[in-house]
């Protein structure tokens, strides 16, 4: 009960900060639009897909989890921010939970994905992308998962380094194999067998596949469940090691 | 109102290889009684903020106790919390945050109802005179003004304590002047203040009783007043050459009048009974020596004798 209050209170605030900033709005459309414009136009061809729209199936689902991946993993650097200006110390006087200044910014961070995730998808559905909308709620949840937990380790790494000179070559080398071990862009099925060896130890490798099926319309390939699964304990167990990250001393 | 026994805290840095073990705290002791404001005195890296942060449970002790408001620091912090404020040193606002969105926000943290949290932000605006800036972002305040709004977020839970972390460094005199009459009103109105400064003149005029502190301890406590009546008499300043002070020290530490003599860049200081009968005699003494001395003035003990005499060293200098 005081989790939930305490967790709501913190996601109204940010949310406000978030709407006052109509620049941050703007590019966290702007960008995957440009994805979606200038990109996907490649794949057709690319993919040997017989259709445009059967191109935007494979790709769309994939441009969404690198967009939850990447949203979540940056967003340290405003904790670092906040870091700096006293405002986590200030809270931290408080009796407010510990949890609940973590997933209080997290959850802004899964809804501001989300609220693209749909724009995009809008988007593509001018592009005759056709999805039913049960596979579609379940590939949301999905990408809300991605984003919670790369989000939280995001913050709990923040609170450890402290400073945006240690976390940006961090996310960086963390993200860059995450991403090419995934088959976010292009289908890990044309990889040679070794590296598909690799990808199937990459969590992110398992979303995206379950993303596709579910894009697919093939709600039941084992894939969906499975990708869910993979990123639900990992998003929890992402959770609770930031939230530890909150409750320890931070200068 | 606050009380501990022992309270110590070590950190440990990295330069290269080595790890090295820094006691930033070794061992205080205190009590400070209900309604006053104690003051925290001491040069930089003395240890106070450390201190400070222990009491507010930002970071854990190493060891030792303390009981704040009642409650115990090491078994529950929790309830320490909701019986403290704590307004840290390098400020606590969010820049396009307004000052009643902070407010009521802090307020809600303590478990606030909401209707009630903007009652008390309301009332804090008024009462630090912010009404007018209230619903401005806070990056267009200035330093007085976000000063008094980060000392309102303290209070606003109407805590027992409010630990203030140097609440004067780094405004304009006359900010600083206003700021202690808001501290002095937190008193009146029955709070219990702890304050940190390295400004002698404001332990001397705000604070009620002080702690010196230097090397993480705690070297002198007690009331200003009685803090300079331990140094007894008077002090003589005497400006000497460079060349001449270890001379001139030898001499004069060697007169009866003399209870205590110290040396630095300037000359000497010397510790006597009666200034205005020790000056001729000082005189006398070290023209008999030839020695030339470039000037001599004659003050009542400060709060920076004070720390001379329990550390060896001028606050000013350190």
């Amino acid at each position: 009960m005081k989790l939930a209050r305490d967790t709501w209170l913190i996601f109204e605030r940010q949310i406000q900060l978030l709407l006052r900033n109509p620049v941050w709005v703007f590019v966290g459309v702007f960008q995957p639009v440009m994805y979606l414009l200038l990109f996907a136009p490649l794949l057709k061809p690319a993919l040997n897909a017989p259709t445009q729209a059967e191109a935007y199936k494979i790709f769309v689902p994939g441009l969404l989890v690198l967009l939850a991946i990447f949203g979540g993993l940056f967003q340290g650097f405003g904790l670092i921010a906040e870091l700096r200006a006293g405002v986590i110390e200030r809270s931290r006087v408080t009796p407010v939970s510990r949890i609940a200044l973590l997933l209080g910014r997290s959850l802004r961070d899964v809804v501001s994905l989300i609220v693209q995730a749909v724009i995009i998808t809008l988007l593509a559905l001018l592009f005759d992308l056709r999805v039913f909308i049960g596979d579609l709620l379940l590939a949301y949840l999905m990408l809300a998962l991605i984003a919670l937990m790369t989000s939280a380790v995001s913050y709990g790494v923040a609170l450890k380094v402290k400073s945006e000179d240690a976390l940006a070559p961090l996310m960086n080398t963390v993200a860059q194999p995450v991403l090419l071990l995934s088959g976010i862009l292009l289908p890990l099925t044309f990889a040679p067998g070794w590296l598909q060896g690799i990808a199937d130890w990459n969590p992110f490798s398992w979303a995206v596949d379950g993303t596709r099926a579910l894009f697919a319309g093939d709600l039941g390939n084992d894939k969906v469940w499975q990708g869910l699964t993979i990123v639900a304990v990992l998003a929890v167990a992402g959770v609770v090691w930031a939230a530890r990250q909150f409750a320890r001393s931070v200068r | 109102m606050i009380e501990t026994r022992g309270l110590r805290k070590s950190f440990r840095s990295r330069a290269g290889r080595e790890t090295k073990t820094v006691d930033a705290v070794r061992g205080v002791d205190l009590k400070v009684a209900e309604g006053e404001i104690f003051g925290f005195l001491g040069p930089n890296g003395a240890g106070k903020t450390t201190t400070l942060r222990m009491l507010a449970t930002l970071i854990e002790p190493d060891g030792g106790e303390a009981t704040i408001a009642g409650a115990d620091l090491r078994k529950d912090p929790a309830e320490v919390r909701r019986r403290i404020g704590y307004v840290a040193q390098g400020g606590s606002t969010w820049d396009e945050s307004t000052a009643r969105e902070e407010l009521v926000l802090h307020a809600r943290l303590y478990g606030i109802g909401k209707a009630e949290a903007h009652r008390r932000a309301a009332r804090a605006l008024d009462a630090f005179q912010l009404t007018e800036y209230a619903d401005r972002k806070c990056k267009t305040y200035s330093g007085g003004q976000r000063r008094r709004v980060e000392i309102a977020l303290g209070i606003i839970h109407e805590p027992k304590i409010v630990f203030l972390d140097e609440p004067t460094t780094g405004l304009d005199p006359q900010s600083r002047a206003h700021m202690w009459d808001e501290i002095r009103r937190l008193r009146a109105d029955g709070m219990t203040v702890f304050i940190t400064t390295h400004y002698l003149d404001e332990a001397d005029a705000l604070c009620d009783r002080i702690a010196i502190m230097d090397h993480g301890e705690v070297a002198a406590e007690g009331t200003p007043a009685e803090l300079k009546r331990e140094i007894s008499g008077d002090v003589v300043l005497v400006g000497l050459d460079t060349a001449a002070t270890p001379q001139a020290a030898t001499l004069l530490d060697a007169e009866p009048y003399v209870n205590k003599l110290e040396t630095g860049d300037e000359g000497v200081r010397l510790y006597v009974e009666d200034g205005a009968t020790a000056i001729p005699q000082v005189l006398r003494r070290l023209d008999h020596a030839g020695l030339d001395l470039r000037s001599i003035e004659l003050h009542r003990p400060s709060l920076d004798d004070v720390f001379l005499t329990k550390t060896g060293r001028s606050l000013r200098e350190s």
